[in-house]
This record gives C-alpha cells, structure tokens and sequence, in this order.
C-alpha cells in the first residue's frame, strides 16, 4: 500500500476518526454495562452526555484546568445516574420511562445554563502524539491520541477484571440476576443499584466531556446526536461484557468516521448517509443481536429490557 | 405501563353496584388528581429554581398566562402548536397502551413531511388543489405509518426494543431527509435555507373559520376521538388493553398479539406523519430542518401526562402549546434562555414519573387501604 493513495488516505483517517469517535461510545457504554449488570436500564444517557459536554466546557472556561472539567462533568453525570436510582427505587416507577424523562430534562438543563458557553473557547484536553516514528503525516494525525481514550481502554480491562475477581464486581452480579438472592445475601438492592447507576452515569459525563473539550471540541446545542443511545444499544449488542463493549465501540467509532474520512480526500456526495451510517449500523446490530440465544443467556436475569 | 383504566380496578365479589360506581368515579379522580399534583410540583420546583436564579417566578406564570391564554393572537398561537402536539401525542399513546414505549414521533413526522412536500413536487401549478392536499395527505400518513411500523415488526419478528429502534429511526428519518433536502431536491431559487420547493399559496391549507388555526386542529382532535373510540369502545380496543396488560394471558385467549404490536405501531406513525403533512401544507410549506421542531418529543410527555388516553390528550397538549407559544415572551421579557420551556418540560417529566408510584396508595382515592389500616 503506497502512502498517499486515496485509499491509504481513507484508512488512516478512519483508524484516527474511529480512536477519536470511540471514546464517548466506550465511557457511556462501559457505564451502561454496570448499571445493565446491577438490573436496571437508563436511557437518559443521553441528556446525561449533553450535561456532561457542557458542565465540562463550563468549567473548563471558567477555570483553565480542562481535567477539572472532566471531573465536573463525571459528577454531574453521576448525580444524573442517581437522580435515575433514586426516582426508579419508588414502586411501580418504569425505568425506562425515567430514562426518557431524564433524557429531556438533562439537555434542558444543558441547554439553559450552556448558552452563554456556545461563543467563548475553552482550554481542550492535550493529546499524545504517538506517531512520532512516521515521518507520514496522515500517521501523525491518526495517532494523536487523547489521554481519556487510553483510560477507557484500561477501564475496560479492568472492569473486566473486576466484575470477575472481586467481592464488589459479585454483588452487583448478583443484584442484576436476582434481587432475591441479593436480599438473603443481607444486600440493599437499592444501595447497589443507587452506586451502580452512579456510577454509570460518572462514565457518561466524561464520554460527554471529551466531546466538548477534545473531539469535536467545542459547546454547541447539536454537539450530541444520539451517541448515548446508541451506548445503550452498543451494550446489548455486546452482550454486558466490558471488552466486547470496547470492541464494539471501536466498530462503531469506525462507522462514525467514515462520513469525515471520505470528506477528508474529497467525496462529499451522501454526506448525509455516511452520517446517519452508526444509526443504521446500530439498528442492523439490534435486529441480528436480538433475541438471540445467546443475548438472552448473557443477559442479568432482572433487567426489564429483555424480559 | 397501562394507563390506569378504571375498568381493572379491583373490587371486592361482594360489592354492590353504587360501590362499583363509587370506585370507578374514584378511580377517575386518582386519575385527574395525581398528574395535577405532579404539574403542580413542578410548578412548585421550577419556581424554587428561578428563585435561586434571582428570577421572579410570579413573572413567569404571567408571562406563561400572557403568552399562552392571555389572548386571542396567543390562543391562536397555542392552538397552531398544540395540533402536532395532539397527534405526536397520540403516536406515543396508542403503542404505549400495548404496553409498548415508543418515542420516535419526530422521525415520522419529518419523515411524513418529507413525502408530502416530495410527492407534491411534480404537481405544483398544475395540478388542483384540492387533489394535491389529498396525495400528500396520503404519502405522509403512508410513510409516517410504514417508518413506525417497520419498529413494530422489528418488535414482533425479531424482538427488538422498540424504544431504542424508534428513536434510532428517528434520527435516521431526519438524516434522509436532509439528503434529499440538500441534494437532489434542493430548491435552487432559495438561496438561505435548503429547503424543497414551496407548494404554493394556492395549495396550502386553509384555516378553520372563525379562528386563526388551520385545519390540522380539527383533524388532530378528530384523531383524538376517533382512537378515543378505537382503542376504548371497541373489541380491538380491548384487545389491545389485555396485550399490553398481560401479553401471555392475551396469547392464551388466542389474541393475535404480534398483529395487534404492528397495527398499533403503524396507527402511531400515522398520526405523526398527519401531524407532518400539516406542518408543510399548513404552516411552512415546503419542507426543510424546520420540520424537527421537537414536537415529537414534547408529545411523549403530553400522552404520559395524559395517562394515554386520547381525550385526555387534547387538554394537556394545549397547555403544553401554550407554554411553548410563550416561550418567546418569556426569553425577550425576563431573559431566559428560549431552553427554559424545555428544562420546564424535563422537570414535569420527571416529577410526573415519579408521581406514578402514588397510584394505590393514596387513602382519599382507595377506600380498601382505610379498611385495611384500622
């Protein structure tokens, strides 16, 4: 393969676009997959990434310190997540239900406190140049890679780990496959769902801020369209596991660049369907990983999802 | 996730039938006083919040009342909002009444819109008026009832959760459009806003007279009772009601549950893509990103506070119109950002969510809990 052909021009740029996509599609989806674990379903990731987009920014402006914005926006996220705990700990409340709700009123809140944020720029997370062996620059570029991306992956291995190995990883294991067993266990269901969606939610405020403050990179009302969702589906296809959910978002971080990556050499024509191109993907993913035999063994017994 | 019909409330073997009556008319009333109480929280909660804003929330409500009712120009303004409202509304409601929860309304509405505004391309100038309305008419109500009912099937032949499905399609609807829009069938006489070619004044629809509101209002609320008795007044009503109750106890009687999921499924699309035909021939004609004004979204609020029953929906989708119609007063007059109708909406949302578990539970409304406690 000859360096600067159009094709090798397309791959590189769909190996970097995929790094950079990836990223808010492996924090909401890891979230997801441990609040899915512990039993419950929230949608609301979404509004949860838009809140995080813009609290991160917000505070990334007003302070300079871009990595206090990715804190604050993994707690905003996380009291999103327990906001969701707490609503869904009433009886007869539908979580998914909630998850909507939460969907629309986390980007209201984002909406409402970001527009004085839309103009202004602010700090941006550095990245790693990793591609310093190349004298290539379309090397270069592909393998700049932010920080957050590599702690995902870390993450991913180590909920993987952690889910397994450890007293914490069993209880919530248990939570999610039955409630009763985890009562006689001497376990507060709603405890462990509460930490659990928690949690999910933090994962899902950093996924938001490394949208605002590295990939795209900035505050706007159309930063986030329906990446939080597509989490959620991203974690049934990937059957509650943490590496395949990594695997999964770096699929779908790849379906996500390539609109940009046959810009980059000129092919603007259905820009639009290259675009729309992880919705399908995600929906072609729903309908062959559905009711699967195998999606239905995987799957934590008290998730409403499912059953 | 039923809507709590009076009908399934329990009543002891024993109880006469004034007692019968006397639970039903409560059981209404829980019905009514629950979801107020849970407007009236948030209402409650929305002010705390512009309190702490340093806002006067006195202000808002009278700016809501102004904006919203206070007027003929603002009750026209209302009702133009509140005939989407009615039927994205409802496209929420019908598959939510077989249990199902689905919220892509908006994609079928864009999508409805589309088609009207694409099948009418060829005819315009030419072709009579009043044929025009009808084929479009027809494309938006086919495609919005096909795109939702592609979710349906999806649920019945391969199990796939029609939330994220309808939602996915959603987004999927808005970027075909946007293909067509800025592509193939881009106007090249309008040079600001990609958009397809205007329909023409001659071909859009009128108003109602006596009112300043076209004639989708008319058609939403006819669309509101005619499903009112579809889904409460008829066998296929009920045969829906015990799908979405219990879908095995349903597949027992031998209800065709899988057919009952599509049919419900492509009402709902249906009733988006009218609202969508409207939205074109009525109020914008021609079609572009202005279609995705979010109606889709504040209808899934409006048929969960409506509890999904169709006459219920027309109420509540006027008030939440007129606090969309007042949304412009309020950002010019206090200084809110236009997003505050929709943090106003989230809240309600989630206190009417969580407002849910009071069902049952309330002595006022359930005499057996009197009993029980003594």
């Amino acid at each position: 393969m000859e360096p600067g052909s159009a094709f090798f021009m397309v791959l590189m740029a769909m190996i970097g676009g995929a790094i950079r996509v990836s990223t808010p599609f492996l924090f909401v989806a890891l979230g997801e997959m441990i609040t899915e674990r512990a039993g419950r379903i929230n949608l609301g990731l979404e509004g949860t990434l838009v809140l995080g987009a813009m609290s991160g920014y917000a505070t990334s402006y007003q302070t300079g310190s871009p990595w206090l914005g990715v804190l604050v926006a993994g707690l905003a996220g996380c009291c999103m997540g327990m906001l969701h705990a707490t609503i869904c700990r009433l009886p007869k409340v539908n979580d998914i239900a909630v998850g909507i709700a939460l969907m629309l009123f986390g980007t209201g809140i984002a909406f409402f406190f970001g527009k004085p944020y839309i103009q202004p720029s602010a700090p941006r997370l550095p990245s790693i140049p990793l591609g310093g062996w190349s004298d290539n620059p379309q090397v270069v570029e592909a393998l700049k890679i932010n920080p957050l991306f590599i702690i995902g992956i870390a993450l991913a291995f180590f909920l993987a780990w952690a889910l397994k190995n450890t007293r914490a990883g069993l209880i919530l294991r248990v939570t999610g496959d039955s409630e009763v067993a985890a009562r006689a266990l001497g376990h507060s269901v709603a405890l462990v769902r509460l930490a659990a969606t928690g949690f999910g939610g933090f994962l899902a405020g950093i996924g938001g801020a490394f949208l605002s403050l590295y990939y795209p990179g900035s505050w706007n009302e159309g930063l986030s369209s329906g990446q939080g969702l597509m989490a959620v589906a991203l974690v049934i296809f990937a059957r509650w596991h943490p590496i395949r959910c990594m695997l999964a978002a770096l699929l779908f971080g790849a379906a996500g660049a390539l609109g940009p990556a046959l810009q980059s050499i000129g092919i603007t024509q259905g820009y639009y369907f290259f675009n729309a191109a992880p919705y399908i993907l995600t929906l072609f993913l729903m309908i062959g990983s559905a009711g699967s035999k195998k999606a239905l063994r995987d799957a934590p017994g008290e998730l409403s999802l499912t059953r | 996730m039923m809507a709590a019909d009076p009908v399934s409330l329990p009543t002891a073997p024993t109880a006469g039938a004034s007692r019968a009556r006397t639970l039903l008319w409560l059981g209404y009333a829980e019905a009514l006083a629950i979801p107020l109480l849970a407007l009236l929280v948030s209402a409650l909660l929305f002010s705390v919040f512009l309190l702490a804003l340093g806002k006067s929330p006195v202000q808002f409500f009278q700016l809501v009342w102004l904006g919203g009712f206070g007027t003929a120009f603002s009750w026209s303004n209302t009702l133009l909002r509140a005939a989407p409202l009615m039927l994205t509304a409802l496209a929420v409601a019908i598959p939510a009444r077989l249990g199902m929860t689905m919220i892509g309304a908006e994609g079928a509405l864009v999508l409805g819109g589309f088609s009207a505004a694409a099948i009418a391309l060829p005819m315009i100038g030419t072709v009579n008026p009043w044929f025009m309305n009808a084929a479009m008419l027809l494309a938006a109500v086919m495609v919005g009832g096909l795109w939702t009912g592609l979710a349906g099937s999806l649920r019945r032949y391969r199990g796939v959760n029609e939330t994220i499905s309808t939602l996915l399609l959603s987004y999927i609807a808005i970027a075909i459009m946007n293909f067509f829009v800025e592509g193939a069938l881009r106007d090249p006489a309008d040079p600001n806003k990609p958009s397809t070619r205007n329909i023409g004044a001659e071909a859009m629809i009128g108003k109602i007279p006596g009112i300043d509101v076209h004639w989708g209002l008319a058609f939403a609320i006819g669309a509101c009772i005619l499903l009112y008795v579809l889904m409460l007044r008829t066998t296929f009503g009920f045969a829906c009601a015990v799908a979405g109750g219990n879908p095995r106890a349903a597949l027992a009687q031998g209800l065709p549950v899988g057919r009952l999921v599509v049919i419900a499924s492509m009402i709902a699309g249906a009733c988006a893509g009218l609202a969508g035909f409207f939205e074109v021939a009525a109020v914008h004609g021609k079609a572009n990103a202005s279609l995705a004004a979010g109606y889709g979204f504040t209808g899934i609020l409006v048929a969960f506070l409506a509890r999904h029953h169709p006459l219920a929906i027309i109420p509540v989708a006027i008030l939440f119109g007129g606090i969309a119609a007042a949304g412009g007063i309020i950002q010019r007059r206090m200084g809110l950002p236009d997003a505050s109708v929709l943090l106003l909406q989230g809240l309600c949302f989630v206190v009417l969510l969580a407002s849910e578990t009071l069902y049952g539970r309330l002595r006022l409304f359930n005499p057996a809990l009197r009993t029980e406690r003594t």
